[in-house]
């Protein structure tokens, strides 16, 4: 009997299958490049390696100059979206093996903001059309005590609260990149997300910036920002629900 | 290569509040002609293609007996203007979009208006003054079903 135990051993773990994965990367360094170039590299992964951890392996072994932003590495802090093969994605989200291993992978910054170096852009202007939608709870009332909501209240924008501000979907719309006022996907959920807040005060005020010639009216419907958002939010659908607002002229 | 714009949303010149707001109604403009022309349009392929003896039946005859009907003429009417409108509204957004150079931007709009309401008003006048056996004209100019004069 006390063999059994020893004969149900799990069999010594067989080694982690790996396989050869090519990165091809838009580089550019504003201090040496006039325009940005590809570079390829080979690395050694497994299957449970993310597209980051082979952005990490080539900047750890291979190049150091390698340059991205990533924070958490779980998909919380929105500083690692890239282009991946042609689509926004987080770097820390995205599995080796669910891409075809057997072209190459195109890694580039994404698209719309100025690029900075490598695979950063400067985010400001992106941040800067987040501000002025007013994202922050806008009450009248001394916060004495809480201010109750129902579930089915805190239901009706509850899609818009999980953004991480990681910029994938305004930098894949058709529309921002070539017109670099228009608000963006980014800000108008996070309006989406006040102006349909039971507690807030200031949808009116959101709502007439919102109804601006760069406004929702740019947005023609092409679910770029939907297909790109790493945190699965209807982006769309939000748009689309602050432009019946709009019309309505209230939440 | 993707185009790299320098300072987007760099602040605008003024921001003018319009009571009107073009942009908005021109949104509502192409969801409404939109839904119209769907109507419109299958209608009006369903007769010319399909009802009776279909495609064969379309000629000079079959144009002009269908313009002389009050109800065809306003039909096309509406089909025209609403579907030219709906036209020039979409490549007045795609120019906005494109068109980054001031004047590019104004002359391909001035063209766009121009060219808009020149076919909107022959147009109009073709379907209104249309006339397929015009009086006085030689007989052999004319389709065979007009009335000898
Ligand atoms: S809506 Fe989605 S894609 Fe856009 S910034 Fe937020 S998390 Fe990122
Ligand atoms: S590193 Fe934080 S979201 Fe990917």
């Amino acid at each position: 009997m006390s063999n059994a135990v020893l004969e149900n051993r799990p069999a010594v773990p067989e080694e982690i299958p790996t396989f050869t994965a090519t990165l091809i990367i838009r580089r550019f360094d504003p201090e040496v490049d006039e325009e940005p170039h590809w570079q390829d590299f080979d690395v050694v992964m497994s299957g449970t390696d993310r597209v980051l951890d082979a952005l990490h392996k080539i900047k750890w072994e291979q190049d150091g100059s390698l340059t991205f932003r990533r924070s958490c590495a779980h998909g919380v802090c929105g500083s690692d979206a890239m282009r991946i093969n042609g689509r926004n994605r987080l770097a820390c989200k995205t599995l080796l093996k669910d891409l075809d291993l057997s072209k190459p992978i195109y890694v580039e910054a994404i698209k719309g903001l100025p690029l900075e170096k490598d695979l950063i852009v400067n985010m400001d202007p992106f941040f800067e059309s987040y501000r002025e939608v007013q994202p922050f709870l806008v009450a009248s009332s001394k916060p004495e005590k809480e201010r109750l909501q129902s579930p089915v209240e805190r239901a009706r924008f509850d899609d818009t609260t999980k953004c991480i501000l990681c910029a994938a979907c305004t930098s894949s719309c058709p529309v921002f990149w070539t017109d670099g006022q228009y608000f963006g996907p980014a800000a108008i959920v996070n309006a989406h997300r006040f102006i349909f807040d039971s507690r807030d005060e200031g949808a009116q005020t959101r709502l007439d910036i919102l109804n601006d010639k760069e406004g929702v009216w740019r947005c023609r419907t092409t679910f770029n920002c939907t297909e790109a958002c790493p945190r699965g939010i209807q982006v769309t659908q939000a748009i689309a629900e602050v432009k019946a607002a709009v019309l309505r002229g209230r939440p | 290569m993707s185009v790299a714009i320098e300072t987007p949303r760099s602040p605008r010149p003024v921001r003018r509040q319009r009571r009107f707001n073009f942009e908005k109604w021109g949104w509502i403009y192409m969801r409404a002609s939109g839904v119209v022309l769907v109507v419109l349009i299958f209608g009006h392929l369903f007769v010319n293609l399909v009802a009776g003896q279909g495609v064969k039946a379309i000629d000079f005859g079959f144009v002009g007996g269908k313009l002389s009907q009050p109800f065809w003429q306003i039909w096309d009417t509406l089909l025209l203007w609403l579907a030219l409108i709906h036209g020039a509204n979409g490549m007045r957004t795609i120019v906005n979009d494109y068109a980054s150079n001031r004047l590019v931007r104004r002359i391909f709009k001035g063209a766009l208006i121009a060219s808009t309401v020149l076919l909107l008003l022959l147009g109009t006048l073709v379907i209104y003054t249309f006339n397929p056996c015009p009086a006085g004209s030689p007989a052999d100019l004319l389709p065979s079903f007009c009335a000898a004069p």
